[in-house]
């Protein structure tokens, strides 16, 4: 996904020279530059009304943002919110296989469907297994389809682009026939009463009701928020690490990557089995809240809906991708109008923005260094004095 | 490996002429092991064979790199100075025949296998990471010789940070060695080009290698440029680095090498000191034509 264009044999025209220096200099998005400037308390002072907002997002059911049409229609308002937000999760997920180390996913809804499989077989009564509490359901969902992305990713890591493709959309279909065909999972009829988290509340009759459950969209909300933003922080380390700088090198020209002694198929398998830990948790919450699992849901379509969400926010770009999965998961349910239409549109979309904006939403370039903002605030700061520096230390 | 902040002496045999910053090397892989005797020989090429198909491209080519010195391997037009090039390191898998580096056969290794036991190149047409900053593109060849695990980064454990720590000074001091300190924070593709393939040296030096193999590293310079690269190999050579280099240019190739290695169509054609290269009839005949060729 990412615009590589090739180390190109420049005869070095000054004017070509100065056109690059030009463009190496314009700020790639204005808001983003202007962010990266900003102090680490100021960043946070910003991140933290966000995270507030997020937080209280169930009470923002303000008409022009609302999905609940009249007349008890439409997507309810904190539903919406839970599927925005385990889009949003989702997108991380495949963000680091499809963003950062640019492997191309075309099945990534097996890892959803093997999640939610995980938490309904565990959890419900339709299942034959021995049961264990919904949350324990989550660490097992991960383990699991870690397990799955390493037992895809051995044998198909070695292919590239479009072959790795072809392969990855084969192993969602795969996925998907399995869970028709095996008995133990009970392909279309599925598993009823999906297993939740624990709590209850006091309904204005009196009665106790769990806290989480299928008709009532925001504990699980803030559940998966909470999840993001634990998500982001891990994610956001392997970024900032050798590990991140093996994925994009390895997105860049997986050659001079192993050459420069990268260990790529370890990082290509490691960013597989990441990303699919990630969907798996998705999936386990997914199916929790629902509380319904069966064959159904984990399509083709499903997996090109969840790459449209990382390719629109900005593939490579956590936050991106996080905007990404929220808007895929908020239109259809905002314009119930044009919901039926939502692969076409976000297939238009995708067209349009790849002409106009190739690097997504939030097109940003990632941090790959974990002291960058140090090293490179001071060299800002004084330019040309790094290598004076040297030469002074030299002579003393 | 001694305390990586006592940075080991530098070796006396290595001549010291110019006003070497040998800090900056010493800064950027302070564990380095320096070269302790100098002119032993570190690798060694034997019969080396890569064939394509029926094509011999490299054909029982044998000859070895001496510990300290810069060693040019020059040829005509499609002698197979880059095939043998890419099957010394790892790119190409030779038909038959063994690479030593320091003793220990490395043929059949993985590429990045390769590099972590001491062989580090460039590319003939640059191959950075456009997307990567300069400092960057230095740090993951630093990477090579950093240990985090996967789960040490997760949770960015106390190696990570200690690492990352270094990294960031070396992959400073490297780009200042190689004369683009200023562009550290430089997207790699938007770098002028003379820049891009100094920094493709700073990579490659940041894998801490014993040998360093530069593929026409002067291809597109003018000759002021070619001055300051061999300013630059030599500079590096007297590090302690052991430099093999492939070039055209017979010019930078005669004033820089200590010892030059001849190929043609496959085949070793001479193996020597520059000024016998110069006079060899067969490598002048290789070059220039000899005149009963000329008919066909």
């Amino acid at each position: 996904m990412s615009t590589v264009n090739g180390p190109t044999l420049q005869p070095d025209p000054q004017a070509e020279q100065d056109e690059l220096n030009r463009e190496s200099q314009r700020p790639r998005g204005g808001a983003v530059s202007r962010w990266n400037t900003l102090s680490r308390p100021a960043q946070w002072g910003i991140l933290l009304p966000v995270v507030i907002l997020a937080y209280a997002a169930p009470a923002l059911n303000l008409p022009i943002l609302s999905t609940e049409t009249g007349g008890g229609g439409g997507t309810n308002w904190n539903i919406n919110l839970f599927q925005m937000s385990y889009y949003a999760l989702i997108a991380v997920g495949l963000n680091v296989v499809v963003g950062y180390a640019g492997l191309l996913d075309l099945g990534y809804v097996a890892f959803f469907a093997v999640g939610s499989y995980v938490a309904a077989m565990f959890t419900s009564p339709d299942s034959p297994f021995f049961k264990i509490p919904y949350l324990w359901t989550l660490p097992l969902a991960m383990a699991v389809t870690m397990f799955f992305g390493v037992l895809l990713g051995v044998p198909t890591l070695r292919l590239r682009g479009d072959y790795l493709a072809i392969v990855t959309l084969g192993f969602g279909e795969i996925i998907r026939l399995l869970a028709t065909i095996i008995p133990a999972v009970k392909g279309q009829v599925g598993f009823q009463n999906v297993g939740r988290p624990p709590g209850s509340i006091i309904g204005e009759d009196g009665v106790a009701r769990p806290l989480f459950s299928a008709s009532n969209g925001a504990p699980w909300y803030w559940l998966t928020i909470t999840i993001i933003i634990v998500v982001l922080l891990l994610v956001g380390n392997l970024e900032r690490s050798r590990v991140g700088r093996a994925w994009v090198a390895i997105r860049e020209d997986e050659d001079a990557a192993e050459i420069m002694g990268v260990p790529v198929f370890k990082f290509k398998v490691w960013a597989f089995a990441i990303g699919a830990a990630v969907g798996g948790l998705t999936g386990a919450l997914a199916g929790g809240q629902v509380g319904f699992v069966n064959n159904q849901s984990f399509t083709v379509q499903q997996s090109i809906l969840f790459l449209a969400a990382v390719v629109l926010g900005g593939a490579g770009n956590k936050v991106g991708a996080i905007i990404g999965g929220a808007l895929v998961a908020y239109i259809p349910n905002r314009f119930t109008a044009i919901a039926d239409y939502k692969y076409l549109i976000f297939g238009v979309a995708l067209v349009v923005l790849m002409i106009f904006r190739s690097g997504g939403i939030l097109a940003a370039r990632q941090k790959l260094l974990a002291f960058s903002r140090k090293a490179y605030s001071f060299l800002r700061q004084s330019p040309g004095s790094a290598s004076d520096r040297q030469r002074s230390e030299v002579k003393r | 490996m001694s305390d990586p902040t006592v940075p080991e002496p530098a070796a006396p045999e290595i001549p010291n002429v110019d006003d070497v910053p040998e800090e900056i090397a010493e800064a950027a892989a302070p564990e380095r092991e320096i070269a302790v005797a100098v002119g032993e020989p570190i690798m060694q090429v034997q019969n080396l064979t890569v064939k394509f198909g029926g094509l011999a491209a490299l054909e029982d080519v044998s000859f070895e790199i001496r510990r300290g010195e810069i060693l040019g391997l020059i040829g005509p037009n499609g002698a197979g100075k880059t095939t043998c090039f890419n099957a010394m390191t790892g790119v190409y898998k030779p038909s038959s025949g063994k690479v030593l580096l320091e003793g220990k056969s490395i043929t059949g290794k993985q590429r990045h296998q390769i590099t972590r036991l001491g062989l580090a190149r460039t590319f003939q047409n640059i191959r950075l990471f456009g997307e990567m900053t300069a400092l960057e593109n230095v740090v993951v060849g630093l990477d090579a010789r950093h240990k985090t695990s996967v789960v040490g980064a997760l949770l960015r454990l106390p190696r990570h940070w200690r690492e990352e720590r270094t990294a960031i000074d070396r992959a400073q001091a490297l780009l200042d060695f190689v004369g683009i300190g200023d562009a550290a924070a430089t997207l790699a593709r938007n770098l002028p080009y003379g820049s891009q393939r100094r920094l493709e040296i700073a990579r490659a030096l940041a894998t801490d290698p014993k040998v360093l193999c530069l593929d026409e590293p002067a291809a597109g310079f003018n000759p002021a440029e070619k001055e300051d690269l061999m300013a630059l190999i030599r500079r590096i050579r007297d590090d302690g680095y052991t430099v093999l280099l492939i070039e055209h240019d017979m010019k930078l190739v005669m004033g820089l090498t200590d010892r030059i290695v001849v190929l043609e169509f496959g085949k070793k054609l001479a193996d020597g000191l520059p000024a016998e290269i110069r006079e060899d009839p067969r490598v002048v005949a290789a070059y220039l034509g000899e005149p009963e060729d000329d008919v066909a």
